[in-house]
């Protein structure tokens, strides 16, 4: 009997979205028709979203991509010998030299799309655990200063020199220490956290494992928000897994330190992805944002000294710990060493996941990677680092990503999220839309966001209507919450509002004929 | 199925010996129930050594628990900025227009509930959902009309 033919569909839940489990059906039922052995393997998603379903099979030359694969196509592929790589319309060629693919830098999603998500057999054998295995070999400072010289920033959008907050954390005395992962991913336009998550869970917790050798934490949680239900499954079948072959447990790695994992779920709150408010959640209150000082690294869950890292931030510790950190600071820019996700979403022809050294341009991004609006209308606007992010029009297109090139221009990189929009976009609808997420959002503790938010989406909407006399209202407003929120919730709310008035300002005159849905629909 | 103290009270006992047990109490009997009735506030207080003030405060923060079941079908469609630069919007109006649906409302016969979630995840294949906890990209309105007549749709169902 000839060996199985070893096929990759994704389980990423972007893939399964677009029906990667009824293609998996299809092509199992056809096979059986034709009496073909088969070895289907559910792998996390290469990023490349538009094509999913992407099919890969293994052949002598590398793994040939198929994609996107509809059931209707199955007889079709089969026919085509799709199997040794055969010729068809939707034959990609070899998936490592589809251009999206090769133009990146892949270190955190290194293994993405490549391997079993839950075997860990596959993940060490392509290098999983070598940085665990070194991390065992140092002592905690020694872990902290590599962390430190790679120059990695945190990952979340705030970009805070994580070594830094491990040094803190090292450094404080107490009983009891924790690693909080942050997969709270609510920002619109990303998704890294969970492609991570579902592609190579077992990258995170070592990542989590190391943080925990660093700094003397002997327990971790992994706080994951609740609509992301296949993550969840997958990170709890991967911790259960590694427990079981003890890379958690009471002797790590095979040295005397214990650390063991958790995931808890969110409950619907954006406000969670702030890191004190997260703590709140954890700890069983309502998520209420905590005052600085103190910091979590000194007080932070149960009172006690805690790392609070995204989770790109610690998945991207193996690579660092097993590759060195000079190799990863050589790539990057200024103060931005490295690699980042950028997470290419919205109106998007060809939308997904890039990992590139930092420095890109989001011209590069959104026209050579992304390829241009879905809708094929003209480019308008877009709205970089989630809803707290700027909205730039295409002169500032050719800004590096970079978190101080993003600064001067009054923006943020935040989390990588990229979302584009063609020219039907109303900027003053959405700067209505930022005040209205936060007044819905904001967890309420100070006034400046509380109530700033509702004042903000009623004078919006009277600008809208056509007073613009509003407008200084709003400019004095963004003020006032920029610089009396506690946290950035209503910090940055006004960035969205400010981007859109400094660089569309005909959407705010051109009331009452504008481009509404209605409208739209009688076009 | 229907609320029962007894029931509820052995959910709440199986988790509570977790560090900061509310969410993961709450999830739980919501899993069972479909939602988390007023009468779990005094259960889980007393199990936590909270107050009912913290425990209701809990249930009323967090957009995911419900006061009251949903319907048979539940569709939390996305309308946050990705999925706007796709048409959300548009999708919105449709229910409303074509099948008189309210978001965050239950139809009178509780077959369907429709509610608005800011980002699952999938921003790339907008407009997304999340239907009966099945993740759905390029939502249209012809996806919509399906499950609002409660037909099966080809792009439904894995």
């Amino acid at each position: 009997m000839n060996p199985s033919v070893k096929l990759y569909i994704p389980r990423d839940a972007a893939a399964l979205s677009v029906g990667a489990d009824r293609v998996t059906r299809a092509i199992e039922a056809e096979a059986k028709k034709r009496g073909v052995s088969l070895h289907i393997i559910r792998n996390g998603s290469r990023g490349m979203l538009w094509l999913e379903p992407l099919v890969e099979v293994e052949t002598a030359k590398g793994r040939v991509a198929f994609g996107p694969v509809t059931p209707k196509e199955v007889a079709s592929l089969f026919e085509a010998d799709f199997l040794s790589g055969g010729a068809h319309p939707l034959n990609l060629g070899l998936t490592e030299e589809i251009p999206f693919l090769k133009n990146q830098e892949r270190l955190t999603f290194a293994l993405v799309g490549v391997i079993d998500p839950l075997s860990l057999e596959d993940y060490i054998a392509h290098g999983g655990f070598s940085g665990l295995k070194k991390a065992v070999s140092m002592t905690g400072a020694e872990i902290v200063q590599e962390v430190s010289d790679s120059g990695l920033r945190g990952r979340g959008g705030a970009g805070f020199p994580t070594g830094i907050k491990w040094k803190t954390v090292l450094g404080a005395e107490a009983d009891q220490k924790y690693i909080v992962c942050n997969a709270d991913e609510g920002d619109s336009g990303t998704f890294a956290d969970r492609m991570l998550i579902e592609g190579d869970p077992f990258t995170l917790i070592e990542g989590m494992a190391i943080a925990g050798l660093a700094v003397g934490a002997t327990k971790g949680f992994v706080y994951l928000r609740s609509e992301y239900p296949h993550a969840y499954q997958t990170l709890q079948e991967a911790i259960r897994i590694a427990r079981a072959a003890k890379w958690l447990g009471p002797s790590i790695g095979g040295r005397d330190h214990s650390f063991d994992l958790e995931v808890r779920l969110g409950a619907g709150a954006y406000i969670c992805g702030e890191e004190t408010s997260l703590l709140e959640s954890l700890e069983g209150k309502r998520a209420i944002v905590r005052a600085k000082p103190p910091i979590p690294a000194l007080k932070g869950l149960f009172g006690k000294p805690t790392v609070v890292n995204n989770v790109m931030s610690l998945a991207t510790i193996p690579w660092i710990m097993a590759n060195g950190a000079k190799a990863y600071a050589d790539f990057g820019m200024g103060r931005s060493r490295g690699t980042h996700p950028i997470q290419i979403a919205g109106n998007i022809k060809r939308g997904g996941l890039i990992e590139k050294a930092f420095g890109v341009t989001l011209r590069e991004i959104i026209e050579d990677f992304g390829g241009g609006t879905a809708s094929g209308r003209p480019f308008r606007a877009v709205q970089v680092g989630g809803p707290l992010g700027a909205y730039f029009p295409d002169h500032l297109l050719d800004t590096p990503v970079d978190y101080e090139a993003m600064a001067a221009h009054k923006g943020m990189l935040g989390h990588g999220g990229v979302v584009v929009f063609d020219d039907t976009i109303d900027l003053a609808r959405q700067a209505r839309f930022a005040f209205e997420f936060c007044a819905k959002e904001s967890c309420g503790k100070c006034t400046p966001c509380r109530i700033g938010a509702t004042r903000g989406v009623e004078t919006m909407d009277k600008v809208i209507a056509g007073d613009t006399s509003k407008l200084a209202l709003i400019d004095d407003l963004c003020h006032l919450m920029t610089d009396a929120s506690l946290c950035a919730m209503g910090g940055l709310t006004p960035v969205p509002v400010i981007s859109a008035m400094t660089h569309f300002p005909d959407d705010f005159h051109r009331a009452p004929t504008r481009m509404t849905p209605e409208n739209l629909a009688a076009e | 199925m229907d609320w029962d103290d007894a029931v509820a009270s052995s959910i709440v006992n199986e988790y509570r010996h977790l560090a900061g047990a509310t969410l993961p109490i709450l999830h739980a009997l919501q899993e069972n129930f479909g939602y988390v009735d007023k009468r779990a506030v005094p259960l889980v207080a007393d199990a936590l050594n909270m107050s009912k003030a913290e425990i209701f405060g809990a249930i009323t923060f967090y957009h995911d628990f419900r006061h009251e079941p949903a319907g048979k079908t539940v569709v939390k469609l996305c309308r946050a900025e990705a999925c706007q630069s796709m048409g959300c919007e548009s999708l919105v109006m449709h229910l409303k227009n074509a099948h008189g649906i309210e978001m965050n409302e239950t139809t009178k016969d509780r077959r369907l509930t429709v509610e608005t979630v800011y980002c699952l995840g999938n921003c790339a294949l907008g407009p997304a959902a999340l239907i009966n906890g099945e993740l759905v990209g390029r939502v249209d309105e012809d996806l919509l009309d399906a499950v609002c007549t409660g037909q099966s749709h080809e792009r439904m169902a894995g």
